[in-house]
């Protein structure tokens, strides 16, 4: 029973190849299955949700009359017909699933209309009539903060004595960014499609990240035990964290209609209702004041990282402790203080999104990094090597954490050395001294990223397999594939136990009552934790099929050997189906499930404090850009990318992953704006508003490469180490890109104060207070 | 007009697909192709993501035969093509490539669902170009477009082909490693099937191959002399097939909408859930789609696309050209129509600062008479213009600009592509010895309509071109407009970029350069 863990290409045959996505063939063709493509069954009717026109009032009447009258309208139900718990929040009690006596911002779901068509019900919900008495409305920082509106408790993690350091410090500069939120975009709107059945028990298709919390609201919603509703998830047309908790409204919102009406009830958001209603990316607002020598060595830093956190809470307490463990990013910052303030607002519930307030941490402290850079006029990359975390105390995170592999020096110079970077920084100063209308920038920013949920009761997985006698194996397990090829790896995974072929392993829908339990695919997670588990089952049955070998052979089982398709010792060989043929006529259980929990982790929820983390993930990327002074339009010219995921499962699959993830990041920082008019109404809820990148956004000069020394020094699957988050950080290069070029105006003689996202507004008032300062 | 005969009453609509002929029973006129095909067909392949023709998830192939018999292959968004307009013509989704696929070995299928691809499919599925999946079938079909219509894209080819596509996963590289390696496998796929969709326009140059020769003669058959109604839902959708039939309708139907591309009108069902009434479609008018190039400039008919009538347009002046590349995204182009951008009259149209700098004037049609109205005039309010009630656009006629005259057109917008502006403008300057004769600044998004600034005119009106004249201009601007502040743009942002947009004019005509980021790349490899 050797090399179950192979942890280099050599030893696998299957989990380090790139295979291609197990559904891929059924995306091009149009035949993959998502939750709107289930053929209907009979007496499907469809809902949609009334929404609050008010930021924040009280409902003084509603009169649906028109709207029961309306053509096709089938039923019409509010907070009152939730026969169960009217509450779909993933942490506390505080999301309503239909608003009732009030509403808090622009968008809240207030009634429901369940109509024959889709376009039936959207039409009919136009017809409500609802009268509000408007109440304050908190919508930006300061009226937030002034008002003292708190949505939880802020925390402030501290080390050494920040105030001093900063007062002895030699140098001192102070500063703010602001950090914008961002809309998940998702190309498949969230969806559920709720399927009454006998005795009074509930299968739902949905659209999700959290299939486990979506049964567990339902179930509370519908006021019956958990074992009465199933839901199933096969695929979704994308997450991104904006399915982890807000794919749980619409389900429970479908089950109660469908519990209602006896009837199958479909709930699909349009594009514009979806950007309405769910809660997107925090957006932040830092300070900061950093103390540092002539060298650039940071000697004290003082961040306060306030977040809009909107209405609830949702999962803003995790976002907001990961933004503050993420504001050191590969830094040893020696004194420091970090506070963070968690705002409510009348606005919808900012929740998770890929990266999960790390990026805004990072961000922020790589302003600060590019801001003492400036001053100093060094090299921003020099800057950074000087602050890189090294050996002994100063391995040691702010939250007491010791970083183990800190490979960043290695990762850092083998990017600089292939995209050139030293030379075309040099280049690029030299091009703008005779460019006076077009300014070129270039930024090599690095990451580290802390995987785990930092929900630690989170860090576990399960898995069941099926093996049939035909040999094929059915796996499932508690994750969802959203696209990031979780099914495809963890097929991988459970083929390199038994050394069969992958396509003889099918990965089924993930269900509830297939796996119960589950943590939400999120946190970068999902393999680390669902593909381990799958692995563990996966050797149970492994064991238990080479027992049945081995007394067909006459040998000790620890004799027989997988390989190839086969089970072989002692010069006699049986096909692994043959093998499970031969387990069942021997009465040997041919299914099993496997437990995973995530070692070594541990720390105070409250102080912040311990280790959080059970590695970290790291990357680096150069980018460089264009911008026109007289426009503030900006280009990426080129990207060069360097990225650990451990040993890769699947090369292609992970790279797909980096890429994905700095496009994503990408828009974050330079096309994707939300914006709120002064009533606290969205304004941008459509792609013809919100502009996330297309095409000939990315440029031609994308090399994205994996670090082919990586390697987890923890014992995860294979070594691997998660690839989901991380990359989305790469980009910030891109951003502090547009810095430099901003900076190439004023001959990088002054700071740069510039909010993100770089539209080519916020850069052209960078560009003219450049422009104002050499005058 | 004397009222005559309305048209004939047609039983249904008929289309094309997959080889059969589609009937559609009193469709409503604003029943869209998707959901035809989602709804009533159960072809679920082709998804919604925004139901407003941005996202590209239900990107379809529509194909017409011309007057001279080739078959013309348009990827259009599903999700705002109302279905009525599908009649005569044929229908290709991604189903219809997996049909083609496999119409050598239809038991295949059945069991191996990996094989068999169309070598568009097969290239995405071997350069890993699908994630989530949700929005591969709608690139499948741009690919697809691009496959028949295009034999060796650029990069910058590639990119504009899949404008229309939204992508949240990849990162589009793998995508355009796809857009390259479907050609080889069109190549070297299985030679035995005469498929008319499976040659690339590589390996088939030619339009009229054999292979789609029935399809050809299919689409002949399904064709129409007469003028026709359908009608749905209460609502009719007339469609008439002269130029007088439509005046008359027109005449006869006054409060009937116009729909050409509906680009737009097709939003104001998906998006605001309003009742379009009836419809007079102008998309199958004989002649009404003629794009006229001559020494003296550009005739443009009411219903000629976008992107067909692109070439000319950058003919008249390579700066239209550009401007018309990053109208909207392909898909767009290929349905809507320039008239129609003019006639809805957007403040923040892209066609209008441009075409009013260049002096073009519209051709409007009453019953039997036409007049002519300059594009400047044409707009009176917000959503407002000069037309009269049963009066419609028959063309526009855009001049070349003459010997002497500076013409420039900009955009700006938070992306490059497939964006709306915050800001556009188009700028005519006449020099005659170095001093400004006349010009003619027009802009887009300062205002409740596209219309010129008048005091930055007058500012360069006789002065040489030169920073002076053109500070003035700058200064002047500040009295020619007061811009709002939206999600797009704050009206400080607006001025400042508009009053640029002068001194980046006179900096490309004294500099004789193009400072332009699309052309960084061509800079830098100088």
């Amino acid at each position: 029973m050797n090399n179950a863990d192979c942890t280099s290409p050599v030893d696998c045959n299957v989990v380090g190849e790139s295979i291609t996505h197990d559904s891929a063939h059924l995306h091009v063709t149009g035949e993959a299955r998502y939750t709107d493509d289930i053929p209907e069954l009979r007496g499907t009717v469809h809902a949609a949700l009334g929404l609050s026109s008010q930021a924040h009032a009280r409902i003084v009447t509603r009169d649906l009359a028109a709207v029961r009258a309306a053509p096709g309208v089938v039923a019409v139900f509010t907070a009152a017909d939730v026969p169960g718990v009217n509450d779909c929040a993933p942490v506390i009690h505080d999301d309503p699933i239909l608003a009732e006596g009030s509403v808090q911002y622009v968008g809240q779901p207030i009634f429901m209309v369940v109509a024959t068509t889709v376009d039936q019900a959207r039409r009919a919900v136009r017809l409500a009539k609802t009268e509000y008495q408007p109440l304050p409305a908190l919508l930006d920082y300061d009226a937030a903060i002034a008002a003292e509106s708190f949505i939880l408790p802020g925390v402030t993690l501290a080390r050494g004595a920040c105030a001093d350091a900063l007062a002895d410090a030699p140098l001192r500069l102070s500063g703010r960014i602001g950090i914008g939120g961002q809309e998940q975009f998702y190309l498949e709107g969230q969806i559920a499609y709720a399927v009454p059945r006998e005795d009074g028990t509930m299968l739902v298709y949905s659209s999700t990240q959290h299939p486990t919390e979506g049964q567990t609201k339902i179930a509370a919603a519908l006021g019956v035990s958990a074992n009465a509703v199933v839901v199933e998830c096969r695929r979704m047309g994308g997450g991104f964290g904006g399915k982890e908790s807000q794919a749980t409204l619409p389900a429970c919102a479908a089950a109660v209609a469908a519990l209602h009406l006896a009837r199958p009830v479909k709930l699909r958001y349009d594009r514009d209702d979806d950007f309405l209603i769910t809660g997107k990316r925090h957006d932040f607002r830092a300070d900061y004041s950093v103390g540092y020598d002539a060298e650039g060595h940071l000697l004290g830093v003082d961040l306060t990282l306030a977040s809009r956190c909107g209405f609830s809470v949702d999962l803003s307490r995790a976002v907001n402790d990961r933004a503050v463990l993420h504001a050191d990013n590969a830094y040893f910052l020696p004194a420091v203080r970090v506070s963070s303030l968690r705002l409510k607002t009348h606005m919808q519930s900012a929740t998770a999104f890929r990266g999960f307030g790390g990026p805004q941490g990072m961000l922020a402290i790589e302003a600060v990094i590019d801001d003492v850079a400036r001053a100093l006029a060094l090299d921003p990359l020099e800057v950074r090597r000087r602050n890189f975390y090294g050996t002994g105390e100063r391995a040691v995170t702010h939250y007491g954490q010791t970083v183990e592999d800190f490979i960043l020096p290695d990762l850092v110079d083998e990017l600089a050395d292939f995209s050139d970077y030293a030379s075309r920084r040099l280049q690029i100063r030299e091009w703008n001294r005779s460019s006076a209308w077009t300014k070129r920038g270039i930024a090599l920013t690095p990451l580290k990223f802390g995987i785990a949920f930092t929900a630690s009761f989170m860090n576990q997985g399960s898995a069941l397999i099926n093996v049939y006698t035909d040999g094929s194996v059915s796996v499932n397990h508690g994750g969802t594939e959203m696209g990031q090829g979780l099914y495809t790896k963890v097929a991988q995974v459970v083929a390199e136990v038994f050394k069969i072929d992958v396509s003889h392993i099918r990965v089924a829908a993930t269900n509830t009552g297939k796996v119960p339990n589950t943590s939400p695919t999120a946190a970068s997670s999902g393999t680390d934790i669902n593909a381990h588990a799958a692995q563990i089952a996966a050797l149970t049955l492994r064991e238990r099929l080479a027992g049945v070998a081995a007394q067909s052979f006459g040998v000790d089982s620890a004799a027989v050997q997988l390989v190839a398709g086969e089970l072989r010792a002692a010069g006699r060989s049986m096909s692994f189906a043959e093998a499970a043929r031969l387990a069942h006529m021997n009465r040997v259980p041919l299914s099993a499930t496997g437990f995973y929990r995530t070692p070594k982790i541990g720390y105070d929820p409250e102080t912040l404090i311990g280790r959080p983390f059970h590695y970290f993930s790291y990357g680096a990327a150069v980018s460089e850009v264009a911008v026109d002074v007289l426009t503030g339009e900006s280009r990426l010219l080129r990207v060069d990318a360097l990225h650990d995921v451990g040993h890769s499962i699947n090369p292609a699959i992970d790279r797909g992953q980096v890429e994905g993830g700095f496009v994503q990041g990408l828009g974050w920082l330079t096309t994707e704006e939300l914006v709120w008019d002064r009533s606290g109404r969205l304004r941008t809820h459509a792609p013809s508003t919100y502009k996330i990148p297309v095409a000939s956004d990315v440029p031609e000069h994308f090399d994205v490469r994996l670090y082919e020394r990586g390697r987890n020094i923890e014992d995860t699957v294979h070594r691997s180490k998660a690839v989901g988050e991380p990359p989305l950080m790469l980009p910030i290069s891109a951003f502090l890109a547009i810095k430099d070029a901003i900076s190439a105006v004023a001959d990088y003689r002054l700071a740069v104060s510039l909010d993100a996202p770089a539209t080519a507004e916020r850069i052209l008032a960078a560009i003219d207070v450049q422009r104002a300062g050499t005058v | 007009m004397p009222s005559s005969a309305e048209p004939i009453p047609a039983a249904r609509v008929q289309f094309l697909l997959d080889g059969a002929v589609v009937a559609l029973d009193a469709v409503a006129p604003d029943r869209t192709v998707l959901q035809v095909l989602r709804e009533d067909l159960g072809r679920v392949g082709t998804k919604e993501g925004c139901a407003e023709g941005d996202c590209g998830a239900c990107t379809v192939v529509m194909v017409e035969a011309t007057a001279q018999g080739e078959l013309l292959q348009k990827s259009v968004n599903a999700c705002i093509q109302f279905a009525a307009t599908l009649d005569g013509k044929a229908l290709v989704t991604v189903e219809s490539l997996t049909a083609c696929a496999r119409s050598d070995s239809p038991g295949l299928a059945l069991t191996d669902r990996k094989s068999a691809l169309h070598p568009v499919q097969q290239a995405m599925v071997d350069c890993h170009g699908s994630q989530c999946g949700f929005c591969t079938p709608g690139f499948v079909m741009s690919l697809f477009a691009l496959y028949r219509n295009c034999a060796a894209p650029s990069h910058a080819q590639i990119n504009d082909a899949l404008a229309g596509n939204l992508c949240r996963c990849t990162g589009y590289r793998p995508i355009i490693d796809a857009a390259r390696a479907m050609y080889a496998l069109g190549q070297d796929g299985p030679p035995a099937t005469s498929h008319w969709l499976l040659p690339s326009a590589a390996s088939a140059p030619s339009l009229r191959d054999a292979a789609s020769q029935p399809v050809a003669e299919q689409l002949a058959a399904l064709q129409r002399t007469e003028a026709v109604v359908f009608e749905g839902g209460g609502r009719r959708f007339f469609r008439p097939r002269t130029l007088d039939e439509l005046a008359q309708l027109r005449f006869n139907h006054p409060d009937a909408r116009l729909l050409a591309g509906g680009t737009d009108v097709g939003l104001w069902v998906t998006k605001q859930h309003r009742d379009l009434g009836d419809l007079i479609y102008l998309g199958a008018v004989e002649g009404l789609d003629e794009i006229v190039l001559s020494a003296n400039g550009l005739r443009i008919g009411a219903a000629a696309t976008l992107e067909a009538a692109r070439p000319a347009l950058n003919d008249v002046h390579p700066e239209l050209g550009e401007l018309y590349r990053r109208f909207a995204s392909l898909p767009v182009r290929n349905a809507g129509t320039l008239v129609g951008n003019l006639a809805n009259g957007s403040p923040i149209g892209d066609s209008m600062p441009a075409l009013i700098a260049l002096g073009a004037e519209l051709t409007l049609r009453q019953g039997v008479s036409t007049r002519v109205v300059a594009l400047e005039s044409f707009y009176l309010g917000y959503m407002k213009n000069a037309m009269q009630r049963g009066e419609f656009i028959q063309s526009v006629w855009i001049p070349r600009p003459a010997s002497g005259v500076r013409f420039s057109a900009y955009k700006i917008s938070k992306r490059f592509d497939q964006d709306i502006s915050a800001v556009s403008a188009g700028f005519a300057i006449s020099l005659h010895e170095g001093i400004v004769s006349e010009a003619r600044l027009a802009f887009g998004g300062m205002d409740a309509i596209a219309r010129r600034a008048p005091a930055a005119e007058q500012a360069l009106l006789g002065a040489p071109f030169d920073t002076r004249a053109i500070e003035a201009a700058v200064n002047a601007l500040a009295l020619d407009f007061k811009p709002i502040d939206d999600m797009r743009a704050s009206a400080r942002y607006r001025m400042a970029v508009a009053q640029n947009l002068l001194r980046k004019c006179l900096i490309e005509t004294a500099q004789e350069v193009h400072l332009r980021l699309s052309e960084m790349d061509a800079r830098l490899a100088q």
